[in-house]
């Protein structure tokens, strides 16, 4: 279960975001997508899944499995999606339907790839809400996203994601949006249920001193353009390109010691 | 939500006292005059006098305003200045064509727009969506006389199935009849209603599409139109109850003109005749009968907005 | 607008350009036909009656004789007249009403934004009537319902922009640097304020044209004399079933008048805003209400 990608292109209204990006993610591997914002992270996240907004176009080449995704009908993409591959976006705030309980938005993904009946799907979101560690996860469920913390939101979000348990997790700034202080809770939670389950990950961030906590190997982006790639512990000591560098300095910026123990 | 309900209606009671107030003071600055005008142009100014004082038009402005106030709040809105009947009588009879002429041609509008507006948005960027989207520009910039005028061309003049004019005698004793004659207004009305609130639909489903949670949706394994047609269209739904008020006022609109093409017995009609006739009382109890209707759905539009959404009332 | 280079790009928006030049070409006819039109459109000639499109009358003529497309070229100025009047007022009133609404005292403000709130469930037909019934029917009536219609819309879209800008930095930091209240407002509230605006104005526009035709229509727009598309309406659709063809052409000229009017209020919206993402559901979807 591997996901390569060759000459990613990403256009949106003739102009190229994602200009030629080359990366793989072997099975069981954690890589980072680490850049400044408008590097072209996001986007070439959402292509992989075919989520582009409206008005943006991929092509060159992303396989999964052997099985190329450019092109491929959005009905195949839609059964991949949820089931093989899971993904977690940046902002809990506005990720979830709001007049929908969680309960139910956690069931759904199970609905949809397991066939599952409305109680069992149910009794399924409150084992895959206690897997995230929500508190009292049997009355959680039953409420809507804005009676939610932004910390348990994205769990919510975690949870949906990997209810199917997908063999590979994109993970897009999922910390960024989160208060300081929880931001290390809900790091630890992926990285133990990916770990846990020996998933892929693709972990999409502008910070290095988050990446290091939980990636082994890191894709530098700029400009929509791969300047740099390799094992973190290499980028963290002898990083070679001057973006990097400044990856580095403002990681170092924050409390930070290298050799990854956060 | 108690205290919202309290704060709408009490907005509503007010709106409806201005609303009663600017009708009675616009219709009261007068540069001819009502008494002269009824009691014709040979009559001496002692029977204008007269004429006058049985109508009450020498007491003071608010007086005369009180007056009206208070039987409207008895269910008396006057009498007829050039007929004597009374207008709640009128009102009661001539809406028995507008009412159902309304609501027919708001349905028409809903079964237009809902599904075009959100096809037009999914197939966004393709021939037909633009195609949709261009179309309802153009429908909604037709007037709606003219709309008229051309369906019942086609319709009446060249297919004859359906009345060019006309509302049957024995009104709604004979259904069938009646709602044949109510069906090319009702169509004429709704289409362009339809092609407004098209464009709405579309506006919203597009918004849609770009939410987050529509994207969070489609992540989990639906496939884009799944996800929006499942969880972005409810919220498009919500939004369109908030502009039905607005459609409201539009049929009503749309209605005064159609019945006249149709010659219709309907209120628009009787409130184009009696401007004509300078029937104040009439008047002034149509403007406040419809004015009041608009301002009232409005209410209730907002309080079924606030109910459906599990948002608001959790704000409280 | 301060953007230089908002008309290239209205221009190079489709709806921008469709806008453009229908509102040029009917302003056009109007001045034409403040000259001369092919006939004198009142001119009645009972031998010419019920003439299809041919020469020299090349749209026909009318149950009087009169030759249409003089008709249609001075009813034109009718519509422009009414357009241009109601946006005025509109204007006016919609400014007064938006800076009463955000740049005055508490309680000011307050009364206002209700009134206007009130005011803006008046259909402007309705208005109409009202003061029809009052001073009788004629193209100021029209004029002025329509403007107060759309001056109260306009006074609702404009104040919250305009308190916007208002508590901008840029405001703030030309009050800060002593500028008068009247240098402040004309540099800096104007053009933030001027995109909104006149977008609803363009869409005002439209609903006025709607109105004077079916105003007309039903007898309390323009009087006989004047030309207007909306009379030739009320006068040809007796003979409809006999004559079709003439009763195309009022009507096609007011729907293309006011799709012109609509696109271009569209495309201003797009050309004079590069934050669209960022306006409310509200103000981007107008509704303009059937008139006529």
């Amino acid at each position: 279960m591997s996901l390569v990608v060759r000459d990613l292109v990403v256009s949106i209204d003739g102009r190229r975001v994602v200009d030629g990006v080359s990366f793989d993610v072997p099975d069981g591997a954690r890589v980072g997508l680490i850049g400044e914002s408008g590097s072209g992270k996001s986007l070439t996240a959402l292509a992989v899944l075919g989520l582009l907004p409206a008005g943006a176009t991929a092509s060159g080449s992303i396989r999964w499995n052997d099985v190329e995704l450019i092109g491929l009908p959005d009905r195949a993409l839609a059964r991949l999606r949820g089931d093989e591959i899971g993904i977690v976006f940046q902002e809990p705030r506005t990720a979830l339907n709001p007049i929908r309980t969680v309960g139910r938005q956690i069931a759904e993904s199970v609905r949809i790839h397991e066939g599952l009946s409305r109680k069992d799907a149910a009794a399924r979101a409150i084992a895959e809400a206690e897997r995230v560690r929500l508190p009292d996860p049997a009355a959680l469920v039953r409420r809507y996203p804005h009676q939610l913390s932004g910390g348990q939101r994205q769990r919510v979000a975690i949870a949906m994601a990997l209810a199917c348990r997908p063999r590979l997790l994109i993970a897009d700034e999922p910390t960024t949006a989160l208060d300081v202080t929880i931001q290390a809770d809900v790091l630890e939670l992926l990285r133990s249920l990916v770990t846990e389950d020996g998933m892929s990950l693709v972990f999409i961030t502008h910070d290095l001193a988050v990446l290091s906590q939980i990636a082994t190997h890191a894709v530098v982006l700029e400009d929509g353009r791969v300047v740099e790639s390799g094992p973190l512990t290499r980028l963290l000591t002898a990083p070679a390109s001057p973006v990097t560098r400044g990856l580095l300095r403002d990681a170092t910026a924050t409390l930070w010691r290298p050799g990854g123990a956060g | 939500m108690t205290r919202y309900a309290l704060t709408r209606l009490a907005l509503l009671l007010l709106g409806l006292f201005v609303a009663s107030a600017l009708i009675f003071l616009t219709l009261r600055v007068l540069p001819g005059d009502v008494a002269q005008l009824i009691a014709g142009v040979n009559s001496t100014p002692e029977q204008v006098e007269a004429i006058r004082e049985g109508l009450g038009l020498n007491q003071p402005l608010p007086v005369q305003y009180l007056t009206w106030i208070g039987g409207v709040l008895r269910g008396d809105l006057g009498t007829s200045l050039l007929t004597g009947t009374p207008v709640v009588d009128e009102l009661v009879q001539k809406g028995e064509v507008t009412i159902p002429l309304g609501l027919l041609s708001m349905t028409v509008a809903l079964v237009i727009a809902l599904p075009l507006g959100v096809l037009s948005a999914m197939r966004r960027g393709h021939r037909d969506g633009t195609a949709l989207s261009v179309g309802a520009q153009a429908v909604a910039a037709v007037p709606v006389v003219w709309a008229g005028m051309m369906l019942v061309l086609v319709f009446a003049v060249w297919l004859g199935i359906l009345p060019a004019q006309g509302f049957p005698r024995s009104g709604w004793d004979d259904p069938a009849a009646a709602l044949r004659a109510l069906l090319l207004p009702a169509l004429t009305i709704g289409v362009v209603e339809g092609a407004m609130l098209l464009r709405f639909v579309r506006s919203a489903t597009l918004q849609a599409t770009g939410e987050d949670f529509v994207r969070t949706a489609a992540a989990k394994g639906l496939t884009r139109n799944q996800a929006l047609i499942r969880h972005g269209l409810p919220t498009v739904g919500l939004s369109i109850i908030t502009v039905l008020g607005l459609q409201v006022a539009g049929i009503i609109v749309g209605a005064v003109v159609i019945e006249q093409l149709f010659s219709l017995p309907g209120i628009g009609r009787m409130l184009v005749t009696d401007v004509g006739n300078r029937d104040l009382p009439m008047v002034q109890g149509e403007l406040l009968v419809l004015t009041g209707f608009v301002l009232i759905v409005g209410f209730i539009v907002d309080l079924v907005h606030r109910v459906l959404d599990p948002r608001q009332r959790e704000a409280e | 607008m301060t953007r230089p280079g908002w008309f290239r790009r209205l221009w190079a928006l489709s709806t921008g350009r469709f806008g453009i030049i229908v509102v040029a070409a009917v302003g056009l006819t109007a001045v034409v036909a403040m000259f001369w039109t092919p006939f004198d459109p009142q001119h009645v000639d009972v031998d010419e009656r019920w003439l299809p499109p041919s020469w020299p009358h090349v749209l026909g003529t009318d149950g009087s004789g009169r030759d249409i497309l003089s008709l249609l070229m001075a009813g034109a100025k009718t519509t422009v007249w009414v357009a241009l009047g109601a946006g005025l007022v509109a204007t006016a009133l919609g400014l007064v009403l938006a800076a009463l609404g955000a740049l005055t005292t508490r309680w000011v403000r307050e009364s206002v934004a209700v009134l206007v709130d009130i005011l803006i469930a008046f259909p402007v037909l309705l208005i109409a009537m009202m003061i029809s019934s009052v001073w009788g029917g004629s193209l100021w009536v029209v004029i002025v319902s329509v403007g107060i219609g759309f001056g109260v819309n306009i006074a609702r879209v404009t104040r919250p922009e305009l308190r916007r800008v208002l508590h901008s930095d840029f405001v703030l930091a030309g009050r800060a640097a002593g500028l008068t209240p009247f240098q402040n407002l004309w540099r800096h509230l104007l053009p933030g304020v001027a995109p909104v605006f006149i977008v609803q104005l363009s869409w005002g526009m439209a609903v006025a044209v709607l109105a004077e035709a079916g105003l007309s229509y039903l007898g309390f727009g323009a009087p006989v004399t004047e030309p207007s598309w909306g009379l030739l309406l009320k006068d040809l659709q007796a003979y409809i079933s006999v004559h079709p063809l003439t009763v195309v052409w009022p009507g096609l000229a007011i729907t293309v008048t006011v799709l012109g009017l609509n696109l271009l209020g569209d495309g201003l919206r797009e050309a004079t805003d590069p934050t669209l993402s960022r306006r409310t559901a509200a103000a981007r979807i107008h509704q303009p209400e059937v008139i006529a």
